[in-house]
């Protein structure tokens, strides 16, 4: 039983392990993942099951154009990712900025939707239990939206400050992959509320 | 061939100088740290502060229920603690203190110098500590202040709609969302970082089939974790939705339903179990092959195991529900995922038992609380197979025979490892050797206590004695067997407490351990006791499963035979 502390050394290997970020995004997005299945699940339990109007078909009408706004940011942030590992740093900003434009039309079609809906339609999360599933998950969803837009605008104001440079590929490489999970969920909610759903 | 670097055990000679500290700096120091050692021993601490909280509930539990008509406490007080005993237990012990075990030990048995993300590490383990916290506030808070306040009394699972605001005035539940939402949230960020350390952290030589069996479990756990706590992240944001925004998630009058909630609530509650124990089967990995002198038998069957016990726990959560009414169907799906899951546990019982078998076994009291966890556990899952029959369960479901069972796996499986690590780890942790003497005492206390209580408890339960019941009538014949569990839960009690007054007491009186007190072989015992902060003065590198063992019979290195 040895007293001093003896640490092994053994003949060096070549040793390269992978990134501490995208592994530690990779695990966000597969516990958000089980968060939002959750969701769907009650959303999918729940149709049809209202007692009252009004229905997915009365007031639901398809938001085609928010979403391709949303699913092509993620292509331009995957631009602004790879124009910065170019060390194309103008062209980065220009794609974060498009990035964020995309990403805030979307929200903003989700209030104005929202806004419809509440005074027009006269569906709140209190009305019934389609009012309840569809603010929770679209809710959800938008949420995240808006973290995404808050840290993408970040990127974008350190972009324009000169601040972001191609040490900086791999964190504008994470913050792309959340960005991608939140597009890649809408392609799930939008399939589930507004073609499922009515 | 192993090379080796000496290093001297005391590299910094400042520190026996220096003077001592204010107590004001050693505070700041704790709460401002970012070391994964001290914030593991902060979730340790911070558990079994909990555990003595949530002990003595079940000790008035207990009280309530030795005699029949006993009005010792009253049922509203009743339910409020069982409801904070279960809830206690497992989000506030049971979750803590295996994280803080993992926190002190993966990155010293990986050879790094810390958790991937240091920072987020504190947060993790503030937020989880608030959340204790505001479960304990509702005691003062929980009518919103005015008068005396009430803690929650809806039962650990809390079930819908007894949950609706209409059933639960007050913010005793909204209180119990909300920690339950926080030691969520700290658990998914532990989580995350376990995971990310284990496989971007490990030193140069430790390939994942090297890493010692316990890395491997808590990367299975961690893995589990999100797949299964964020679940119930999700239940309670609707719970808080419906509370609070007057949504109808849970709600069975405006056609929503309360099956759902229990579906959601055992997606997280059943894999749960499996997330609890799995690291007393990470600390078994651990300790049985040392003091049985042999390494361990089936290195790749027991991570098979790991990795088939976490798939399959996500596919038994709904034989809690049995007597809920799912169809034949779905009833034999359960009963069926449910036994398949003894199979890879049944191949990590025989593998320990294959480890001992042969060995040199040293009977420290580590080594009997593990023989006891391999005794207990086993009898902990038969049970647990006769109630994933189905029909077995429509008879004795929600009686104490279920009590007896989960306590026979959290107790006897889980406590007792937790305890045999404890014991093992302790002199790394602190420098100092528990007390063998008291140690001993504690074991045979505790394991009569143990078996008096959770033994006698199934019967009980098989002549129909519900859970959760508040008193009940004499002429039931059901009082000499509570009076028994009563009785042993008393014993437990003082092998606990002799238990802390080790802790200690050998905090400061203990013998010195040394670097390597066991004659152990992973990487933590390679470097000092308590460990410096950057833990390795070089970064180690290492050739097989035991880099110890390597070094210390470089005749004959283990990694001839891997």
């Amino acid at each position: 039983m040895s007293q001093a502390a003896v640490i092994p050394q053994n003949a060096p290997e070549v040793w390269k392990l992978p990134s501490r970020g995208i592994v530690g995004m990779a695990c966000l997005i597969l516990a958000e993942a089980a968060i939002f299945l959750i969701f769907v699940v009650a959303y999918v339990y729940y149709i049809g099951k209202s007692l009252s109007g009004p229905t997915p078909r009365d007031v639901l009408t398809l938001p085609i154009f928010a979403t391709i706004c949303l699913l092509s940011s993620s292509l331009t942030v995957h631009l602004a990712v790879s124009t910065l590992h170019g060390d194309k740093r103008r062209l980065c900003s220009l794609w974060l900025a498009a990035t964020v434009l995309l990403g805030s039309i979307f929200l903003g079609s989700t209030a104005l939707e929202w806004y419809h809906l509440i005074y027009h339609d006269g569906l709140s999360i209190r009305t019934n239990l389609f009012g309840s599933t569809y603010y929770s998950l679209v809710g959800l969803h938008a949420s995240h939206v808006i973290v995404g837009l808050l840290m993408l605008t970040l990127a974008l104001i350190f972009s324009l400050r000169g601040a972001v440079t191609t040490r900086h590929t791999e964190r504008l490489q994470v913050l792309s992959l959340y960005w991608h999970f939140v597009d890649g969920i809408w392609v799930v909610v939008f399939l589930v509320v507004y073609v499922l759903g009515r | 061939m192993a090379t080796q670097t000496p290093v001297p055990a005391v590299l910094d000679q400042t520190t026996s100088t220096a003077c001592r500290p204010m107590w004001l700096e050693v505070l700041h120091d704790w709460v401002t740290t970012v070391d994964h050692k001290k914030i593991g021993l902060m979730y340790i601490g911070y558990a079994l502060l909990f555990l003595v909280v949530a002990g003595f509930e079940a000790l008035l539990i207990r009280i309530q229920l030795a005699i029949p008509n006993n009005t010792f406490v009253s049922p509203q007080v009743f339910n409020r603690l069982f409801t904070m005993h279960g809830s206690t237990m497992i989000f506030f012990v049971a979750m803590p203190v295996l994280f803080g075990f993992g926190n002190y030990l993966i990155p010293l048995m990986i050879g790094a110098r810390d958790m991937a993300f240091p920072r987020l590490n504190a947060f993790s383990f503030w937020v989880s500590a608030f959340g204790g916290l505001l479960l304990y506030f509702s005691y003062f808070g929980g009518s919103g202040l005015y008068g005396a306040g009430s803690a929650p009394d809806v039962g650990w699972w809390a079930y819908a709609p007894l949950t609706a605001k209409a059933f639960s005035p007050g913010h005793s539940t909204d209180y119990w969302t909300l920690a339950i939402l926080l030691s969520g949230v700290g658990t998914i960020g532990t989580a995350l970082n376990i995971v990310t350390t284990v496989i971007c952290m490990r030193c140069p030589g430790m390939k994942l089939s090297r890493m010692p069996l316990l890395v491997w479990i808590y990367l299975v756990m961690s893995l589990m974790a999100f797949v299964t706590i964020s679940p119930l992240t999700a239940a309670q944001i609707m719970l808080m939705l419906d509370r609070y925004l007057g949504s109808h998630l849970f709600d069975t009058q405006a056609g929503g339903s309360a099956v759902l909630w229990m579906h959601f609530f055992w997606i997280f509650g059943h894999p749960e179990v499996y997330i609890l124990i799995l690291p007393a089967f990470a600390f078994a990995n651990e300790i049985i092959p040392v003091f049985s002198r042999k390494a361990i038998f089936g290195y790749p069957a027991m991570v098979a195991a790991t990795v088939g016990i976490g798939f399959v726990s996500l596919s038994v959560w709904a034989h809690h529900m049995f007597t809920v009414g799912m169809g034949a169907g779905a009833n034999t799906f359960f009963v069926f995922s449910s036994m398949t899951i003894a199979v890879p546990t049944g191949i990590k019982i025989f593998n320990w038992l294959a480890t001992i078998w042969g060995g040199k076994i040293r009977f420290t009291t580590s080594m009997m609380f593990a023989i006891g966890f391999l005794f207990q556990f086993l009898i902990a899952g038969l049970t647990g197979i006769m109630l994933a029959v189905a029909p077995f369960d429509w008879q004795l479901g929600n009686s104490y025979f279920v009590v007896a069972h989960f306590h026979y796996v959290i107790v006897g499986g889980i406590l007792f490892m937790l305890f045999s690590a404890f014991y093992y780890w302790y002199p790394k942790m602190t420098g100092r050797m528990l007390s063998e003497k008291l140690g001993k005492w504690h074991f045979w206390l505790f394991l009569i206590g143990f078996h008096l209580t959770f033994d006698i408890m199934h019967i009980p339960g098989i002549l129909g004695m519900p859970r959760r019941i508040y008193t009940y009538e004499a002429d039931r014949g059901w009082m000499i067997w509570n009076l028994l569990v009563s009785s042993g839960a008393m014993i437990q009690t003082v092998g606990v407490l002799l238990f802390v007054y080790n802790l200690v007491r050998s905090y400061f009186k203990g013998a010195v351990a040394g670097a390597d007190p066991w004659d152990g072989w992973t990487l933590e015992w390679s470097t000092t006791s308590p460990p410096p902060s950057y833990n390795f003065a070089v970064i180690p590198s290492v050739g097989s499963r035991r880099p110890l063992w390597d070094l210390k019979h470089p005749e004959d290195p283990d990694n001839n035979y891997e």
